[in-house]
């Protein structure tokens, strides 16, 4: 039973896929111009994650090694596409902001990451709580880039007016910002994983 | 069960299979979406109509028609009627000179030429910087940026063009493009007034 929850905890800060494993650097600071931007992309990344972990899992024995890159990619890229338009379908607002960083999805490392490296290997119930574990720590990720690069460079939080907007560094909202922020939290969590152990 | 071996045979069934199903999989959602997401363009689209023509009763979406400008390119306009009688028009106008990407604004302009008010449908300028449009050229109580309820006339450009609006701090391109899409509006107001004035008059 403590397996299972170390498989479930593992990806929010130990192996965390943004600021551990370096993986989907392309959303990662594409998507994080806002809290609320960041926090959608993990939430979408996740559920395309979990569905693709079980299934991949579940069709493990099914798909021979030579090909099982192409039909990883099938899998991962159909859910992309459900997501996509259901997002288009029921949620307008947040697609007309992510919308072009969706099919990203597909090619983003941590997905065929964990359907590789994981749910090809375990059985079906370990694969999503891998799932659950990567996206919920992808998405913690996000958000708290998205919060800091929103806070300095606008003033808000999640749309809230910290402080006036006039005083933010524009920088931070800007490609630029999310290179210096990831560093930085890449640093953070370096250090407080170092003096854990 | 055994982990299939990868001999050609397994290999093609194994991705045709998974083809099939995901294919079908798709069909479903795809139909069961088609709706929801042609009614909420609809509705965006009717909304933006809706937030920069004077007050109308008929339905812009039903009567529109298309407009060609110099340079051949064809602008939508959605003329807003109220009672049967023209009180204005909304043109979905467009830009290529932005800093990245096409800008798509719906302009309203009512029956003198005043600009009522403007909506930014679709735009990938620099946050921060030129995806300001929205709020800045609207800004009532900035005379010197703001373009709402303004009477066209011949400066409306920005002020480094030798026109009178403000652009917006470190977004110039951004705010030329604006300015352009804005100017290819009104050449679709004053064909659309012209022709509107002939069918006013010819019954007189």
């Amino acid at each position: 039973m403590s397996k299972k929850i170390n498989i479930l905890t593992n990806g929010i800060l130990k192996e965390n896929p943004v600021l551990v494993l370096l993986l989907g650097m392309c959303p990662t600071l594409g998507t994080t111009s806002s809290a609320i931007n960041g926090f959608g992309m993990g939430i979408a990344t996740t559920f395309v994650l979990i569905c693709s972990n079980m299934v991949i899992s579940m069709l493990k024995n099914f798909i021979p090694d030579k090909v099982r890159i192409p039909a990883f990619i099938v899998i991962i890229a159909s859910f992309v596409t459900i997501v996509e338009m259901i997002m288009q379908a029921y949620m307008p607002p947040l697609y007309e902001s992510l919308g072009l960083f969706i099919p990203l999805i597909v090619v983003n490392c941590i997905v065929l990451g964990r359907a590789e490296a994981f749910a090809s290997k375990n059985s079906t119930f370990s694969s999503i709580l891998d799932g659950i574990g990567m996206g919920a720590g992808f998405t913690l990720a996000l958000t708290v880039l998205g919060s800091i690069r929103e806070f300095l460079g606008t003033g808000k939080i999640f749309n809230f007016q910290i402080y006036p907007e006039d005083y933010g560094l524009l920088a931070f909202v800007l490609a630029p910002g999310a290179f210096i922020v990831l560093g930085f939290l890449i640093v953070i969590v370096n250090k407080l994983k170092t003096t854990k152990n | 069960m055994e982990k299939l071996k990868s001999s050609f045979k397994n290999m093609l069934l194994s991705l045709a299979l998974i083809s099939i199903v995901v294919a079908g999989l798709l069909a479903l959602v795809y139909g069961m979406t088609k709706e929801p997401i042609s009614q909420a363009e609809k509705q965006k689209q009717e909304k933006a109509i809706k937030d920069v023509t004077p007050d109308f009763n008929n339905n812009p979406t039903d009567e529109k028609f298309e407009i060609e400008i110099s340079g051949g390119d064809k602008l939508t306009v959605f003329p807003a009627k109220k009672d049967g009688k023209l009180v204005g028009i909304a043109v979905e106008t467009n830009t290529k000179k932005g800093f990245s990407g096409e800008i798509k604004i719906m302009v309203g302009f009512d029956i003198d030429g005043v600009i009522k008010n403007y909506s930014v449908l679709k735009h990938a300028e620099t946050p921060g910087l030129g995806a300001k449009m929205q709020e800045w050229f609207s800004d009532t109580s900035k005379p010197t940026q703001n373009v709402v309820n303004r009477k066209w006339n011949s400066n409306m450009k920005v002020k480094k063009d030798g026109g009178e609006i403000d652009a917006i701090t470190a977004a110039t391109i951004s705010s030329r493009a604006f300015m352009d899409a804005l100017n290819r509006a009104y050449e679709v107001y004053l064909k659309v007034n012209e022709s509107d004035l002939q069918t006013q008059e010819s019954p007189e």
